[in-house]
């Protein structure tokens, strides 16, 4: 693994988010969504309370569908137009390529993150909040950015469509913010016994953010986003090392 | 350095289907192997597989020693590759694109500015630099295409179809631009277009079906036409029936064929019985009948004739 050709696969791909209007759209979609959500169907000001919950509460909804729309281009973009020959007969491993492009997404959701600092910065001026918790809210909804976009490059990997690739990340992104609800879990009781159960609703996205974005920084909900992301990346490399025969 | 490209019994199975079966051949320094054969016969997947794109479901390459499924890096480094069709990120400039290139074969600083500005220059890319690469002309994509497989200088050059869809100037440029760095590197290539092999290739291979069918240089390859060292002439004012058996007597000649007159000028083509010259027996028994002969020429072999032959065994020439 050689950061410095990690580093040279990031800027590229960051630098593409910017070359084109995926860049200006996503981040003022996101802003106005994320405003919009706080304002109006979070209460904000009728909680009467200084702090972001009602901000945060809303990521995951939005994430579905902002962050496949943003991972869906990482892969499938690469096959349907062969530059992903010229990538993998770089010399450059496989594990770079992913993890470099993966990183550049990332921090772009990163980027658009802090762009919500005028929300911050309201809270602040209306009340006391507690900065830590709201840090902790921020640390929070980025790893959980991560997971899905780690999510979103698996499947943009499956396919040259990123159509697909969309359709199919929104859904599997929606089952792993829901997995610990009735939805899903009805699916599963009844025949499966109740430890995989809890490991099903273990896997939810919302009880490992709320957690964080309450002000608990724990260490296993940092595994989990960490490991996560691990996972769906090293899954991403496995399915393009065998299709991109096709 | 003596051979820089070795492959041993390459294979390639896509499921049921064979795509490649057992090829195996080697490039040394100097030498530029063309690639012939009909679409879908393993051209392409041969270079993928010799490029370290795709994995072979069996047999080994090695570029200037290094096994590129062992040592991929050590062989990639010494490698540049023009895919079909010369892929780029269309939204970069040229610039922007030969720079990330750079960039990943690890030049930095003044050495990737000089690499940058030879290469373009070579290429002639220099009025483009700062156009989206989707924006420019198929010409300038295959230009910005080969920039990037020459960046680094790599002793190992192989191009997928590297004049496809270009126009004939285009493709003479991008011809003498292979044949000016052959000296000093191994470049394999692959083309429909068999007058290419002619023009830049010192050694050609054709394959079918996943097999190569035959290997050697573009002369030898020629050779093999039932055409190579036929004599062809045209006369006037005798009886063809005369001149026909009278040919059919001349040493050395196999088949006289009538190719039909105009007027009183006729014209015939005698091949020879074993492949050799035979225009000088020709030309004597011309001189013995004192005939008055308007044309007389000796025929080469047409590759596209040697190519089709050996491609599709069925609809050989007769």
């Amino acid at each position: 693994m050689n950061i410095g050709r990690i580093g040279v696969i990031f800027r590229r791909e960051l630098a593409s988010y910017f070359a084109t209007p995926i860049a200006s759209v996503f981040l003022v979609i996101f802003l106005l969504l994320s405003g919009a959500f706080t304002f109006y169907l979070g209460g904000f000001f009728l909680r009467g309370q200084a702090d972001l919950l009602p901000f945060f509460d809303f990521h995951p909804w939005l994430y579905v569908v902002l962050i496949p729309a943003l991972a869906m281009r990482l892969w499938a973009e690469e096959r349907k137009s062969g530059t992903i020959e010229l990538l993998l007969t770089m010399p450059v491993t496989m594990g770079e390529a992913v993890i470099g492009k993966f990183l550049a997404a990332w921090c772009f959701t990163g980027l658009a993150l802090i762009l919500t600092f005028p929300m911050w910065v309201t809270v602040n001026i209306l009340g006391e909040p507690d900065n830590g918790v709201i840090l902790a809210g921020y640390v929070g909804s980025w790893l959980m950015a991560g997971g899905f976009l780690a999510i979103g490059s698996c499947m943009s990997a499956l396919t040259k469509s990123q159509v697909i690739a969309f359709v199919v990340s929104a859904v599997v992104c929606l089952a792993f913010i829901l997995s610990g609800f009735p939805l899903i879990l009805d699916f599963f009781s009844g025949w499966t016994p109740h430890m995989i159960l809890s490991i099903i609703s273990s896997f939810s996205f919302l009880t490992h953010f709320q957690s964080i974005s309450k002000g608990v920084l724990d260490l296993r909900d940092l595994v989990y986003f960490v490991s996560l992301i691990v996972f769906w990346l090293f899954a991403t490399a496995i399915l393009i090392d065998m299709k991109k025969a096709e | 350095m003596g051979r820089m490209v070795e492959i041993q019994g390459l294979r390639k199975e896509f499921g049921p289907i064979v795509a490649v079966d057992g090829v195996s051949f080697s490039v040394a320094q100097g030498e530029v192997l063309g690639f012939l054969g009909p679409n879908g016969a393993g051209k392409s997947t041969t270079m993928k597989m010799v490029t370290g794109f795709l994995t072979p479901t069996a047999g080994t390459v090695k570029i200037c020693g290094y096994d590129i499924q062992e040592d991929p890096l050590e062989a990639k480094a010494r490698l540049g590759y023009l895919p079909e069709g010369a892929p780029a990120y269309q939204d970069m400039t040229p610039a922007a694109f030969l720079k990330f290139v750079g960039e990943i074969r690890g030049f930095r600083g003044a050495e990737l500015d000089r690499r940058i500005d030879e290469t373009v220059a070579k290429v002639h890319l220099g009025s483009v630099m700062d156009q989206t690469i989707e924006t420019l002309s198929k010409g300038f994509k295959r230009r910005v295409g080969l920039a990037q497989a020459i960046l680094h200088d790599p002793p190992v050059l192989i191009m997928d179809e590297p004049t496809d869809g270009l126009d004939p100037n285009q493709k003479h440029e991008v011809r003498s631009l292979i044949k000016a760095m052959a000296r000093d590197k191994a470049i394999i290539l692959s083309t429909h277009i068999l007058e290419e092999v002619h023009a830049v290739c010192t050694r050609a291979m054709i394959i079918a079906k996943g097999k190569v069918i035959t290997d050697g240089t573009p002369g030898e390859l020629e050779r093999q036409s039932p055409l190579h060292n036929a004599v062809t002439l045209a006369l006037t004012g005798v009886n063809p029936q005369d001149i026909h058996a009278a040919l059919g007597m001349v040493p050395g000649a196999g088949k006289v064929e009538d190719l039909g007159h105009e007027g009183d000028l006729w014209r015939f083509r005698v091949y020879p019985a074993h492949g050799q010259s035979i225009v000088t027996e020709v030309s004597r028994c011309i001189r013995d009948h004192g005939w008055d002969v308007v044309e007389l020429y000796v025929e080469h072999g047409h590759l596209d004739e040697v190519f089709r032959m050996l491609t599709e065994p069925r609809q050989a020439l007769t």
